[in-house]
């Protein structure tokens, strides 16, 4: 209709040019972070004390797939199944949940800071599973009362903020950061009257967070929440992608915007909740990987939510693979996600900094 | 008539004076209607309750013959063209396709037919070249034609426009308004907010002059712009210049 002065084309930048992405979703990329995963999967069963090769490991699994025993011998079937598939698939569940929970709190909260703690999941958490080792109790209610924690914190976070002012992100986040304070200093109350010999170690390794302890139990009772959490991300990325357009705009483009972050909200948290009930406290993934991730694939958040989802199981399983087998003793996983990553947030920051400016 | 507002009043809060008092407004099929006034006087509050961001206190809203409804439906109706802002990095084509969500049934994604939808709206404003790019990085006319754009693909039958032309170099300045122009002659109905009257005159809009929270003058630009209504409205004295003996342009005394 008419010409307007255009931008001078620059062939020469490839950050200008976003690709296309309305439909097709790139299904070969996507089966290949697929497949990529399960490489890494495969690979990180193999690792450890007892050694054992990729083609041992596929026939275990295929056997136990199909039921039938497996020709590995008992030793082989024991440490495959009982041992290291519980914790490859934590791992896997672990870092989607944290990264597609980052993916959706960034593009929700407008804000490339937000991680899936910043409505005070993790502090909940971390309250609830040291208050129930305080009152002694067993493995899978010190997993109930984290998730417990976290959701409740999460609930806490939002109807300060719904008391506060309707509908305003800022408030939100600040509520949320006012109950993540609350429940840390309620934290540090419970480790310091805790019995320093008995359980205060137990509560400190548990708040560095670890998947040593995971079992195919752990897994059963939390994977619904998280897989649930995530199935619902998934299937309202489209109209989280409009909410980037500010909530007026996205209210005249048909968004009912808040029961909308309601629900989004929910899902994170019933998402992070699970992963934290199952690891402890890993900090650092659900900020670093959606970054990477933009790296990858750009901002669209469509696309941006499952490369989140799949590049986090991968990071997951490799930073826990350092865990187990960098030293002769292992390494709590919310340790070696903090010191990698840190300074691959730093370089994330340095390529992406010209995206969000 | 597309549009119809009477008796709208909204107040911030219950006890302070309203900030809109007894709103009455008619927009007929592609009539384009520039809402006046200075700062304050409540053209973006009207506007972000027409959109339905705000809950008026008293009126009714009528738009395509029905009082409330839906985000949705109204959606389906009505599209919203703010101010070009923000630092979204999703590129043009992305940006043009969110117009298409009051059309999508629940959990759906857009389609082949939306996303040609939203290449010939981008085509109609003159920027389809640019559809791969970031709306970041293009320029500040190119970002007010992209929302634009992305109105069109919502496929309504009202426009709001929120000052179009602010913070545009003259020229992109002058390219919205034929893009306006164009749209109306096309049947579209637009009601946009300017502060620089000679907008309204340049297209030969209808004005609604709005101070103090209430309509004080409407007509059509060339009848209801002269130097007394603008001088009154802005509080300065302000002459309309005419160029063949139609005004064009208002020009103020310092």
């Amino acid at each position: 209709m008419n010409a307007i002065n255009h931008t001078p084309e620059n062939p020469g930048m490839h950050a200008d040019v976003v690709a296309p992405t309305y439909c097709s979703q790139r299904p070969w990329s996507m089966a290949a972070m697929v497949f990529g995963v399960l490489v890494i999967a495969i690979f990180s069963m193999s690792l450890g004390h007892y050694p054992l090769s990729s083609a041992t490991i596929l026939d275990v699994l295929w056997s136990a797939l199909i039921g039938r025993d497996s020709a590995q011998g008992s030793a082989a079937n024991n440490v495959v199944l009982a041992v290291r598939l519980p914790r490859v698939l934590a791992a896997m569940l672990v870092g989607a949940s944290l990264s597609s929970a980052g993916a959706a709190f960034q593009t929700l909260f407008r804000n490339p800071l937000a991680s899936p703690a910043i409505l005070g999941v993790s502090a909940g958490a971390g309250f609830g599973a040291l208050l129930a080792m305080l009152l002694s109790a067993g493995g899978l209610m010190v997993q109930g009362a984290a998730f417990a924690g976290g959701v409740v914190a999460v609930g806490a976070a939002v109807f300060i903020a719904s008391r506060l002012g309707r509908g305003s992100v800022l408030l939100l986040v600040l509520s949320g950061l006012v109950v993540s304070a609350l429940f840390q200093a309620l934290t540090s109350a419970l480790k310091f009257i805790a019995d320093p010999l008995n359980i205060l170690p137990a509560m400190v390794f548990w708040l560095l967070g670890g998947l040593g302890q995971a079992s195919l139990a752990d897994l059963i009772y939390a994977s619904p929440f998280a897989l649930v959490g995530i199935a619902v991300l998934f299937l309202l990325r489209w109209p989280t992608q409009v909410l980037e357009a500010g909530d007026d705009e996205a209210k005249t483009m048909g968004i009912s915007v808040r029961p909308l972050r309601l629900i989004l909200i929910a899902a994170a948290t019933l998402t992070t909740a699970a992963a934290i009930s199952i690891a402890g406290t890993v900090g650092w993934v659900g900020l670093l990987v959606p970054h990477l991730a933009r790296l990858l694939v750009g901002p669209t958040y469509t696309l941006l939510l499952p490369t989140s989802a799949l590049l986090g199981a991968g990071y997951l399983l490799i930073v826990d693979d350092v865990c187990r087998s960098a030293f002769s003793t292992e390494l709590p996983l919310g340790i070696a996600t903090a010191i990698l990553g840190a300074p691959t947030f730093v370089v994330v920051l340095m390529r992406a900094r010209r995206q969000w400016s | 008539m597309v549009m119809k507002v009477e008796g709208l009043v909204y107040r911030h809060e219950q006890a302070l004076a309203p900030v809109l008092n007894d709103i009455d407004l008619i927009l007929g099929k592609g009539e384009m209607l520039c809402l006046l006034g200075p700062n304050g006087t409540g053209k973006t509050t009207l506007l972000r309750c027409l959109i339905g961001a705000l809950r008026i206190e008293r009126g009714t809203i009528r738009i395509a013959g029905k009082t409330s409804t839906t985000a949705r439906q109204l959606a389906q109706h009505m599209a919203y063209v703010p101010q070009a802002s923000g630092e979204s990095a999703l590129s043009l084509l992305d940006t043009v396709l969110m117009g298409r969500t009051p059309h999508f049934r629940p959990l759906a994604m857009p389609g082949r037919h939306d996303h040609d939808i939203a290449l010939t709206a981008l085509s109609r404003v003159g920027i389809e070249r640019l559809a791969h790019r970031a709306y970041n990085r293009v320029s500040g006319g190119e970002r007010q034609l992209t929302l634009i754009a992305r109105a069109l693909a919502q496929e309504p039958s009202v426009f709001l426009m929120d000052e179009p032309t602010a913070s545009l170099d003259l020229g992109n300045q002058v390219r919205v308004l034929r893009t306006i122009r164009d749209l109306a002659a096309d049947g579209l109905s637009i009601l946009f907010t300017s502060h620089q009257p000679e907008h309204a005159l340049l297209i030969d809009a209808r004005v609604a002059t709005i101070a103090d929270g209430r309509i004080t003058r409407t007509g059509p630009s060339s009848e209801v712009l002269n130097a007394e209504t603008l001088s009154d409205l802005y509080r300065t004295p302000i002459d309309v210049v005419a160029l063949n003996g139609a005004p064009v342009a208002c020009v103020p005394r310092i």
